[in-house]
């Protein structure tokens, strides 16, 4: 479905990505691993269109979409979760969510949608004319993830979606991505926190300092001596 | 949209010209009192167009009325010096609309110029480029010896009259009104609220950026063209980095976001300012203190400390008075 060739990204002179080739299977989870500057979220946000690739490909559904501006990029059906949330904090719940379907003409759809959301996190439907900006951290998180269901695709990139959250939070989260998963959205998840991230994924690619090193089986990977020495501390 | 719901800010407007136009003709409302009513609905203009790029889209302006000295020389150009159009010809009426709609779009242009270092710029970067812009805009019309230079462009022609100024800022308001309840003002809304996100949403931000000074240019520029019609005089000071602070102030003592809000602060702290010069002579006069008007300039910044102390998210909040909607959100 995705398939990232020997990209390369910079930020002024330095090189912030240097080769990373990667491929998101269809219905799958993928994930990306590493640590703090490897490059994940410059990844991301190459392939959302925020940042512009240096070199190499990226390739959704077989269609070219390197360097294509993100509003572009958001009707291909590609949503993105960005790291630290991003909500839109003085407006309420529900606008939120409607704002996320602001590039769909048919509003009954996007009232679909919001009802989707509302069933995968009965938590959103409690808050639904809250303001964005007074929910908790989790919930924040949970709002961002349903923004981009309802901005809707084939694909959902997400950054970091345990950041800053208790471990309680961040279990509900990683269940809430696989149930999305498995009603038929394929995910690309970036995070530090490598073990819970494995626990979900089917492939996973290690990120090292702008390059992919060891990628495989998010099983095998669990295993990997030098994954497992150096991301998951045992 | 509900239909029967449309109508009421037509009535609320009608209503206002009747009591008016009655109060003025019966003579209990004198002429200098009619002059501070249409200053005051210019102010409207001015700031509710504003707060379509400061409170709407989230971009700090402090250029404002740098558009609107574009929109004054340009129209004031036209009928004065071009035109030579006369208030006693009745035939005039439509060049001098014209002339001020012409103002509207050379600013609407130089809106459109400027939207552009917006784009790569936020908060306290972007005030500062504006900022220079308002100064550029001042410096020009003050060394153009064809405008009047410092003098300013003297004698042009009195056609905006209540009727005129009222008219103007009706539209403005309904039109302002409909673009922030249509999608493309919930996308300049989602600019404001996180850039980022608005992006990911799929948001051309670029677009809806330069939208918002384009539109916010356009009736600024009709707004200082029938300022320039009502005094009589296009003058440089009149639209440097002070005016624009002052339409600034009406936005945030009437609520960032809120039309309402830049409504009830234009004609409130038009009327306060009037009415403090007025005060402070007269306390100055009864009791022999060495006071002069501009002393209301103390009592004015001290009100609004006193708003940002106590009320900091001005008079309306974000909020919508019924009448000016027109959607109705549950």
């Amino acid at each position: 479905m995705l398939k990232v060739t020997n990209l390369k990204v910079n930020y002024g002179k330095i090189e912030a990505i240097k080769d990373v080739s990667f491929e998101v299977p269809d219905g799958k989870i993928v994930t990306l691993i590493g640590a703090n500057g490897a490059g994940k979220t410059t990844t991301l946000r190459a392939i959302s269109g925020l940042e512009r690739a240096a070199g190499g490909s990226i390739v959704f559904e077989g269609k070219d979409i390197t360097n294509l501006e993100a509003h572009k990029i958001v009707p291909l059906g590609i949503s993105h979760v960005p790291e630290g949330r991003k909500i839109f904090p003085t407006l309420t719940v529900k606008e939120n969510l409607e704002l996320a379907g602001w590039t769909i003409k048919d509003k009954t759809e996007v009232n679909r949608r919001i009802d989707q959301v509302c069933e995968i996190f009965p938590r959103i439907k409690e808050r639904l004319s809250q303001l964005g900006g007074t929910l908790s951290g989790g919930e924040q998180q949970m709002l961002a993830v349903g923004r981009a269901l309802v901005t809707g695709g084939k694909l959902l990139l997400l950054d970091e979606p345990s950041m800053g959250l208790a471990p309680v939070l961040v279990d509900e989260i990683f269940d809430r991505i696989a149930a999305i998963n498995k009603q038929g959205t394929t995910v690309l998840l970036v995070e530090q926190n490598a073990m819970e991230a494995l626990e979900i994924a089917d492939f996973a690619y290690i990120l090292e300092v702008g390059y992919t090193t060891i990628s495989g089986e998010a099983k095998a990977i669990e295993h990997d001596q030098r994954v497992r020495e150096a991301y998951l501390g045992v | 949209m509900n239909v029967r719901k449309l109508p009421r800010f037509l009535i609320a407007v009608v209503l206002f010209y009747i009591v008016v136009e009655v109060l003025y003709r019966t003579e209990i409302l004198n002429g200098y009192l009619l002059h501070i009513i249409n200053l005051s609905l210019i102010y409207v203009i001015l700031a509710t167009s504003l707060n379509l790029i400061n409170g709407i889209t989230g971009q700090f302006s402090l250029g404002h009325m740098g558009f609107a000295g574009v929109g004054a020389y340009v129209s004031g150009s036209l009928t004065t010096l071009i035109l030579k159009l006369s208030v006693t010809n009745p035939a005039s009426m439509l060049p001098f609309l014209l002339s001020i709609i012409a103002g509207g779009v050379v600013a609407a242009f130089v809106g459109f110029l400027i939207g552009f270092p917006s784009l790569r710029l936020k908060g306290d970067y972007l005030a500062i480029v504006t900022l220079g812009f308002g100064e550029i805009i001042r410096t020009i019309f003050n060394n153009i010896d064809a405008v009047g230079g410092p003098r300013g462009l003297l004698g042009i022609p009195k056609f905006s009259n209540f009727t005129v100024i009222l008219v103007a800022a009706f539209l403005t308001v309904v039109i302002i009104r409909n673009l922030i309840e249509s999608s493309h003002g919930r996308a300049m809304l989602s600019i404001r609220e996180n850039e980022l996100a608005a992006e990911l949403v799929g948001v051309n931000t670029t677009r809806y950026k330069v939208m918002a000074f384009t539109f916010g240019a356009f009736f600024a520029g009709i707004a200082g063209g029938l300022l320039a019609h009502l005094i009589q005089l296009a003058h440089p000071t009149q639209f440097g980095f002070i005016k624009s602070v002052e339409v600034l102030i009406m936005i945030y003592a009437g609520g960032v976001g809120s039309l309402t809000g830049s409504i009830l602060a234009a004609f409130g702290l038009t009327f306060l300012s009037e009415g403090l010069r007025l005060g402070i002579r007269a306390l100055a006069d009864a009791t022999g203190l060495p006071i002069g008007g501009e002393w209301r300039m103390v009592v004015y910044a001290l009100l609004l400390i006193f708003i940002m102390l106590f009320r900091n998210e001005g008079l309306m909040g974000m909020r919508e008075s019924r009448i000016i909607k027109n959607v109705e959100v549950d």
